[in-house]
């Protein structure tokens, strides 16, 4: 097992360094000018140059991806161009707040997901399970952001009991787990926890059903198991596959989502990316990207070893 | 006995009310922006003019300031920190400006002439020790003659521009004076672990953004990146009729319209920039005032004069600017656009007496256009690059495609190149002979026509052509840049004034571009905003404004 672990830690090393090349590559090769945040349209080629060089885009390509890579293993991301503050400090603090919200989602959309899956499998075709397939294809197939848009018009404009935007009454740097603080938390994770729920509930219910079916079941049955016992191994067998499509949503809920953060401006990686992307600011578009990769990798490697932990035979894969 | 009992209990009542000091209720007034990050709060904001508007002329001053107490004449200029200023009669390239006596920046420390000089050089002089890269963009453009400042004395300052300029005085509102001693302060306490001076510039750059200092009628008072500002009332503030009467301001960015219509329906802000549209009539029917007024900003398709270009015949450009139904256009939008005549406008110092009238005639369109060999059969093919979204470009896809239609009943035959904005921004740079132009005869880019450089001369002059500046139609000749050299050198403001009249009448004549709409600039806020004078201008003045508790 920990030969396993440690060659999956090594594998990650070049995915990592694959990683770091196409954020550079992606964001360098887009078309604009990457000093349009700071420069106006008609400031003069003169001005351009200095401005060129004092941020060292007159370097050659290979040149700028070496020195950011070099500052990037240390923990330097270098600065923002738009606000001149350090692109690190910048991510890390969304990154805290996308993980407030994606914890929150999560706990929210796991919970009901296999909820709604497991009861939808384990009565497969009866009107329950009709009930909870309607609702898992609903919470799939809902725009989120125009959920959480109607969401604001009823429980903010209309009825006037939540807040419509923002991560607190004095911002995301005074959070605390209270009242006053949480109820700004609600609708965000409420409209971000859908998706995952419906993903997760069609997923369990076609693992448990197809579990149900399968000819071990017949024998735990026929020695006379009761059926909670036979529920714990329809869990066990379907817990690896469930396992990993939800550290695929862990990932997507951690890299933040760019509508849902900005119909709530919440402070988190998506609204970050938005904001990097509309400014054309390439040193925070690099190091968002670069730190929300390396997320997907990170968890990746824990959700393989999880899975394998559950299911020793993967270890020979 | 009983009398020492009440004497003492009134004693102890009043010390316990004393010690608790007085009690009210702050009065705040809480903003819902339209950027989508807080604008530089160090003294030269980006984010455009949003942010000059609210993290620049509330916490700092410029040595002229924009006069915005009307809603009815166009803002001139005014003295702010400067109480007069002349232009050197014997070498007409430098200006004496004389300063406001008794002015101190908010740490206290005073403001004098080299507090000036070192302004100037943050944005001028690399080799200074605070010169801030970061805020050379948004500044050096707004002032391209400036090179530097001399102190003479403590209350007079030299500036030296390239050229002669007598635009300089309308340039200088943009340069907003910061605190050198505050600087300084912030920049011995760097870590000594950083030892090479640009950084340790850098970092005191950040750290005076968290903690800034000028000399505006507010103070910065907590700043949470991404998500907050907040200013508190400087009750020390020079001018008595601009000292807020307002605790505290609070800035948040909400750059998603529906969004910020949320937040002001919901009570969270008080005021919200740019709402949506179609919100309007919800946000009137809950009590919210909309505020508007034709702003100096011009929508425009700016004409490009390459070979080739149909444009080149004058009658094909009058044409264009008789077909488009303005009126029509404004009901699409909801009333929110101001109706062009020029540039600028009739009764703006600089408007001139135009020949060619900017109207809706097709009748007169379509004959020039017969004239010039066009017909339903045989139409005139133009395309025309624009952007799907941007800043000040309203919208513009909608607005294209009416304007597309209304053109198309005077033979003309166009195609919308609709691109990302960023790159039609820089584009607009390179020109139309340039290959990212991809055979675009117009490029749709708004602008403001707040000073004469940004108006008229950046598009007319043959000094500006890419990639110097902005003139993408490659529109100019030596009359033109007569005009311009006649108006820089009119150092009497009465002068000037008559220089640029000329200059427009001009340009309106010649028709450089189709002039379609003005920006009207709603903004909406709770009817508990009160002394709310929206001017005709990108700016507007928080200090004056009241707030019921």
């Amino acid at each position: 097992m920990i030969s396993f672990i440690l060659r999956r830690i090594l594998y990650t090393v070049p995915i990592m360094l694959g990683v770091s090349l196409v954020c550079f590559a992606l964001v360098h090769i887009s078309p604009g000018d990457p000093l349009v945040s700071i420069l106006p349209p008609d400031a003069s080629v003169e001005l351009q140059q200095q401005m060129m060089a004092i941020y060292g885009f007159d370097r050659s390509y290979p040149e700028q991806f070496l020195r950011w890579l070099g500052r990037a293993v240390q923990g330097d991301l270098g600065n923002s161009i738009a606000t001149g503050r350090p692109v690190a400090s910048e991510v890390f603090n969304a990154v805290g707040n996308t993980l407030i919200l994606a914890v929150t989602a999560t706990i929210i959309g796991f919970t009901l997901g296999g909820l709604f899956g497991f009861v939808a499998g384990y009565f497969r075709d009866s009107w329950i399970d009709k009930l909870a397939t309607a609702i898992s294809v609903i919470g799939v197939s809902v725009p989120h952001y125009w959920l959480g848009m109607v969401m604001v018009i009823i429980f903010s404009v209309e009825l006037r009991w939540l807040p419509a935007t923002g991560a607190g009454p004095g911002g995301s740097s005074q959070w605390i787990w209270d009242w006053e603080h949480m109820q700004y938390l609600i609708l965000p994770a409420i409209t971000m926890s859908v998706i995952p729920m419906g993903i997760v509930a069609r997923t369990v219910r076609a693992l448990v059903a197809d579990i149900l079916q399968q000819e071990f079941v017949s024998g735990l049955r026929a020695k006379g198991l009761l059926d909670r016992g036979v529920l714990a191994h329809v869990i066990k067998n379907a817990a690896p596959t469930a396992l990993a499509v939800m550290g695929l949503q862990l990932g997507y809920l951690l890299g933040g989502s760019i509508l849902i953060e900005t119909v709530f401006s919440w402070p988190g990686t998506g609204f970050l990316l938005g904001q990097a992307i509309f400014q054309r600011d390439l040193p925070l578009l690099q190091g968002t990207i670069l730190v929300l990769a390396m997320f997907f990798v990170i968890l990746n490697l824990l959700v393989d070893v999880a899975q394998t932990s559950l299911d020793p035979r993967l270890q020979r894969g | 006995m009983r009398n020492t009992l009440y004497r003492s209990s009134a004693i102890a009542l009043m010390t316990a009310m004393l010690a608790a000091g007085p009690v009210w209720a702050e009065k705040t007034l809480t903003i819902g922006m339209t950027a989508a990050d807080i604008p530089r709060t160090s003294g030269q904001p980006d984010q455009g003019f949003e942010g000059n508007r609210f993290t620049g002329i509330p916490m700092y001053d410029a040595l002229t300031h924009w006069d915005l107490s009307s809603e009815t004449e166009p803002s001139g200029i005014v003295p702010g920190l400067a109480t007069a200023w002349a232009v050197n009669p014997d070498d007409t390239t430098k200006w004496t400006f004389t300063l406001r006596e008794g002015v101190t920046f908010h740490d206290g420390s005073p403001f004098n002439a080299e507090a000036v000089v070192w302004n100037v050089q943050k944005v001028m002089d690399e080799a200074a020790p605070h010169f801030a890269p970061d805020q050379v963009g948004a500044t050096k453009s707004r002032m391209p003659t400036l090179v530097s400042a001399r102190a003479i004395d403590d209350l007079t300052v030299e500036l030296t521009t390239t050229q002669p300029d007598s635009f300089l005085p309308l340039n200088m509102t943009m340069l907003l004076m910061a605190s050198p001693t505050h600087w300084q302060s912030l920049y011995d306490a760097v870590d000594a672990a950083v030892t090479d001076p640009k950084e340790r510039a850098a970092a005191a750059w950040s750290a005076f953004a968290f903690d800034p200092s000028g000399t505006g009628p507010f103070e910065g008072d907590l700043f949470v990146p991404r998500e907050r500002f907040e200013m508190v009332k400087n009750e020390n503030y020079w001018d008595p009729a601009r000292t807020p009467t307002i605790d505290r301001v609070v800035l948040v960015p909400l750059p998603d319209s529906n969004a910020r219509t949320a937040a002001l329906l919901s009570g969270q802000v008080d005021w919200i920039e740019a709402p949506a549209p179609d919100a309007i009539p919800r946000i009137q029917a809950e009590g919210n005032v909309i505020y508007s007024n034709p702003q100096p900003h011009v929508w425009p398709w700016q004409l490009s004069f390459h070979e080739g270009s149909p444009w080149l015949d004058k009658r094909v450009r009058h044409a264009a600017n008789l077909c488009v139904n303005r009126e029509e256009l404004q009901v699409l939008l909801g009333g929110y656009m101001g109706i062009p005549k020029g540039s600028v406008e009739p009764g703006h110092p600089w408007w001139g007496n135009p020949s060619f009238d900017i109207r809706y005639d097709p009748d007169a369109a379509r004959a020039l256009m017969t004239e010039a060999g066009f017909s339903t059969d045989n139409p005139v093919k133009v395309k025309v690059q624009t952007s799907a979204s941007g800043s000040g470009q309203m919208q513009p896809v909608t607005m294209n495609e009416y304007v597309q239609q209304s053109l198309a009943d005077c033979f003309f035959d166009v195609e919308l190149d609709v691109l990302e904005w960023n790159t039609v921004f820089t584009n607009w740079r390179k020109g139309a002979a340039d290959e990212s132009a991809r055979g675009a005869h117009a490029i749709n880019v708004s602008f403001a026509t707040m000073d004469p450089f940004f108006a008229m001369v950046r598009f007319v002059s043959t000094e500006t052509f890419p990639p110097v500046s902005n003139n993408w139609g490659l529109f100019g000749n030596d009359e033109f840049d007569a005009l311009i050299a006649d108006a820089r050198t009119s150092f009497a403001d009465a002068d000037r004034d008559a220089a640029l009249a000329r200059l427009h009448t001009r340009i309106v004549e010649e028709a450089p571009f189709v002039w379609i709409a003005h920006d009207v600039g709603p903004r909406a806020m709770s009817s508990k905003v009160g002394n709310v004078t929206q001017p005709k201008n990108w700016f507007i003045d928080i200090a004056p404004m009241t707030i019921e508790e």
